[in-house]
């Protein structure tokens, strides 16, 4: 049904499976040789079977050398169903001081970020809901960055993982040429790709943004609208991920 | 916000879906849910995506959720193929296949790009066994739900749940007709009452009345008729009570309602009413006992109307008469009480513009009676309205000598309720037009005439005719009308067949989309006419019943009951009907009533955005209920093959 070649899809992206055996058997940090040990799917995977996890950091900032996770919220989901019952959300302590801004931004208060947990005490959980499933996100580069940071931190190792971006899909659709002379004369701007405008082309509905698991909500619904306009369930993974 | 924290395995706290909470809040049946059942919801729901066009539910699958709408929109089918609903945000579907063998009943197709945010077995199965209000909403399709909410209403007006006797403010005061007005006058004094109630000499009320028995009261005097019919014309002391007693007394049973009382004090324009208990007196009540329950019935108005002299002074209560019609529908009057209230009022002007029209043409020449046709014989009058009325004549009439009279007579009443706000029937169906003021033989001849030769289009006109009530002059040239009616319609297929036919002219529509009506074929309008699709063709349908099982009543209700006592229906139509044509008639009403509060001519057109939820599906279920009478009516009657019946 995809009419979009999937660019770096295929480029830099590793054989999965493989890559999780090797980092089994590399890994020093017990919760990461159990998480990689659940091993990948095959990328030939139809993403009509595929199990999925949609999932959300909040950050202190959008640069992980520099800003830490406050609030993570993540919902399992299939192409058929998103299934609520099993959603997860944390709050975590960054480990430097909340910017006033970013308080306001996520509507997290002082008193639950000082009662809250060190990201290290809740890998275990975060690490189980992930195993054996696709992480499906909005913007890779935040939550794979943010989490192999952190996790280098304070394990002295990082993370890898595939996942799922419905930006990058979003991209591939409107995206795939540069702007031309005529959009330029026209004064047309570039689609945008962000959650809450790629979720209204599709007759999504407006969700409140900046919490961790509406928008790990909101994301696993953009992912179905998309897969049921632009792909058919045995489309395989291979063509999806990153 | 509930937080997971380590450390603790006794903490199984849950989090919720915050965006699916708020939104289910907002919608019946999730919107009176306690906050911990609307979290334990969102925690639960599941999430699905259909695009538009895609099939959501096929008939015969299994389902183990209730679906709602988040956005969207869907439609739902019968198993044939036609359309049953169309639905939007916040709406739900699935419940019937949930309480059914867990099949799809009614299959749905996505017609938007539409989010479901599904409600597991488990959930709606607890909710459907513990809350009592979900569990209405959801087993409660059309007919039920509509009797709950019909009497839901009626619940909320003392009016409609009190009884007349306890109102009763102490026993009858009684003595025997044969007493002097003298003796009579002089009891009420001692006893501190304005209606003495008289009895046949001999009657003793403390023996238990039995049928066959002779009747036990002989009529009722009150203060006034001493003033009017003793003292101003000057009889002797000891003139017997029962020269000057009203004989033809208006009574009240005493297990009626309050708002029967009001309406017979209305209908009759008198201020005592005797309450018996099988025939026997138990009390008396007054204007003033009801007054305190409800004071803007119409009964004040309507003794003002009697007391008016003159044109001019009847047309200034026509603002009265607005407000007493929006003062009704805000101490939560229902339709019957409203209707009969309008309707009396209309009588009574019509009355006073007859008794003014005699003091300037001086007496008939012949006697009269003055007849009034459609709604106000229905007693089902509302504000926005026409006259439509006419004459009979005593058949020695004749028209060289008598016409001149009552062609002036019926222009001078005609004008006289245009000007008090009953428009000139534009079908001229008015006492005005010399077809509709002619002797009773005529008008005899008239009715054989439309009910052995029924035409489709003669019937169009002369339906109205079906609806028939004298208000003034010689009731009886009236009755003899309605008899006529009631013995000959019930007799004639044909006749009935053709009645149903103009009967399913006016169809009602599906339901209602967003802000639209939606028809049958799935067509959007932006307004419904509520008279056109709603109460007159109900009305039309069961007057047809009615006519059929020879009935002689007018008013819709009442010809229902006089139905329901018969096999036409099936068990519980008729009250189906009944709680149908309620519905959409205190709708109409509130919605003129809405009107002339915000100053706007009131008329019948009501857009769905100013509909409530509970209106809206409430609507949705009444007009259900129309549309599968019209279907038996159809059949019955055989109204599809043109009437023609061999």
């Amino acid at each position: 049904m995809s009419q979009n070649t999937p660019d770096n899809a295929a480029s830099g992206t590793p054989e999965w499976p493989t890559r999780f055996a090797e980092l089994a058997q590399s890994a020093q940090d017990t919760r990461l040789i159990r998480y990689y040990s659940a091993g990948c799917v095959s990328g030939d995977t139809p993403i009509g079977d595929t199990s999925m996890v949609s999932l959300d950091f909040e950050t202190t900032g959008l640069d992980p050398t520099f800003h830490s996770i406050v609030s993570i919220g993540l919902v399992p989901f299939d192409a058929q169903r998103i299934r609520c019952r099993e959603s997860r959300h944390w709050i975590v302590r960054p480990v430097l001081p909340l910017h006033r801004e970013s308080v306001t931004f996520h509507g997290i208060t002082h008193s639950e970020i000082s009662a809250a947990p060190d990201l290290r005490e809740i890998l275990d959980e975060v690490l189980e809901a992930l195993a054996g499933k696709i992480v499906v996100v909005h913007y890779r580069s935040i939550e794979r960055q943010f989490l192999d940071q952190a996790l280098r931190w304070r394990l002295n190792e990082g993370i890898e993982f595939p996942v799922i971006d419905t930006m990058a899909l979003e991209a591939r659709l409107h995206r795939n040429k540069r702007p031309g002379l005529l959009d330029w004369v026209r004064k047309r701007k570039p689609v945008s790709i962000r959650l809450a405008d790629s979720r209204t082309r599709y007759g999504l509905p407006y969700y409140a943004p900046h919490h961790a698991l509406t928008d790990a909500l909101a994301t696993a619904e953009l992912l179905q609208a998309q897969l049921q306009y632009h792909y058919s369930p045995e489309t395989p993974l291979r063509e999806l991920w990153y | 916000m509930a937080v997971k924290t380590p450390g603790n395995p006794t903490d199984n706290l849950q989090v919720e879906q915050m965006e699916v909470r708020e939104h289910l809040s907002r919608f019946a049946p999730f919107d009176h849910l306690p906050e911990e059942t609307l979290s334990q919801l969102a925690m639960n729901v599941e999430v699905a995506y259909f695009r538009a066009g895609s099939t959501i539910l096929t008939y015969g699958q299994a389902i183990k959720d209730l679906h709602f709408i988040r956005s969207g929109a869907v439609e739902v089918y019968l198993r044939n193929g036609d359309l049953y609903n169309r639905l939007a945000e916040g709406d739900i579907f699935g419940q019937l296949g949930m309480m059914h063998k867990k099949k799809v009943r009614f299959p749905a197709t996505a017609i938007e790009d539409t989010l479901i945010y599904l409600i597991p077995d488990a959930l709606f199965t607890e909710l459907w066994a513990n809350d009592e209000d979900f569990a209405d909403f959801v087993e409660t399709e059309d007919q039920s739900r509509l009797r709950a909410a019909v009497s839901k209403q009626e619940a909320d007006n003392p009016l409609m749940t009190s009884r007349v006797a306890r109102l009763i403010p102490r026993a009858p005061v009684t003595a025997s007709s044969s007493v002097s007005i003298r003796e009579a006058a002089s009891l009420m004094t001692e006893e501190h009452v304005s209606a003495l109630v008289l009895l046949h000499p001999g009657a003793d009320i403390e023996q238990n009345w039995q049928p066959g028995d002779p009747p036990l009261v002989a009529g009722i005097i009150t203060d006034r008729d001493l003033r009017t019919r003793a003292l101003a014309p000057g009889l002797p002391y000891d003139t017997p009570v029962s020269e000057i007693m009203s004989s033809d007394i208006v009574y009240i049973p005493s297990d009626a309602f309050v708002f029967e009382a009001m309406l017979t004090m209305l209908r009759h324009n008198v201020h005592h009413l005797p309450v018996l208990q099988k025939h026997k007196p138990v009390g008396v009540i007054g204007l003033s006992d009801i007054v305190q329950y409800e004071s803007q019935s119409g009964l004040y108005l309507v003794s003002n109307i009697h007391q008016q002299t003159s044109v001019s002074g009847l047309k200034s209560l026509s603002k009265d008469v607005r407000a007493t019609f929006v003062r009704m529908v805000n101490e939560g009057a229902n339709s019957h009480m409203v209707g009969s209230a309008m309707a009396g009022i209309g009588r009574a002007i019509s009355q006073r513009l007859l008794e003014l029209g005699e003091d300037k043409l001086g007496p008939p020449p012949v006697p009269y009676c003055f007849m009034a046709l459609g709604s106000m014989a229905r007693d089902e009058q509302l504000i926005v309205t026409d006259q439509d009325n006419a004459l009979i004549l005593d058949d020695s009439f004749d028209p060289n000598q008598h016409d001149a009279y009552f062609l002036e007579l019926a222009t001078f009443v005609s004008d006289g309720l245009a000007a008090c706000g009953y428009t000139y029937c534009t079908g001229d169906i008015m006492a005005t037009n010399p077809k509709w003021r002619q002797p009773l033989k005529v008008w005899k001849e008239y009715f054989t005439e439309w009910i052995r030769n029924p035409s489709a289009q003669a019937l169009l006109h002369s339906a109205i005719f079906f609806d028939l009530d004298g208000i003034a002059g010689e009731i009886e040239f009236a009755e003899t009308l309605k008899t006529l009616v009631a013995e000959r319609a019930k007799r004639d297929a044909v006749f009935l067949a053709y009645l149903s036919r103009a009967a399913l002219n006016r169809t009602p529509p599906l339901g209602f989309f967003r802000d639209f009506v939606m028809e049958k074929d799935g067509k959007h309008n932006n307004s419904i006419n509520l008279k056109r699709r709603g109460t007159a063709p109900l009305s039309d349908l069961i007057r047809v019943h009615a006519l059929a099982c020879g009935s002689r009543a007018q008013n819709t209700f009442d010809r229902l009951n006089a139905i329901a006592e018969t096999k036409l229906l099936g068990d519980g139509v008729a009250n189906n009907l009944r709680d149908a044509l309620e519905f959409l008639a205190i709708v109409r009403i509130r919605h003129q009533a809405m009107d002339v509060e915000a100053g706007r001519d009131p008329d019948n057109n009501i857009e769905p955005e100013n509909l409530s939820p509970f209106e809206r599906r409430n609507l949705k279920d009444a007009f259900l209920v129309l549309s599968n009478a019209q279907k038996f009516l159809r059949h019955r009657y055989h109204a599809s093959s043109g009437g023609i019946i061999n």
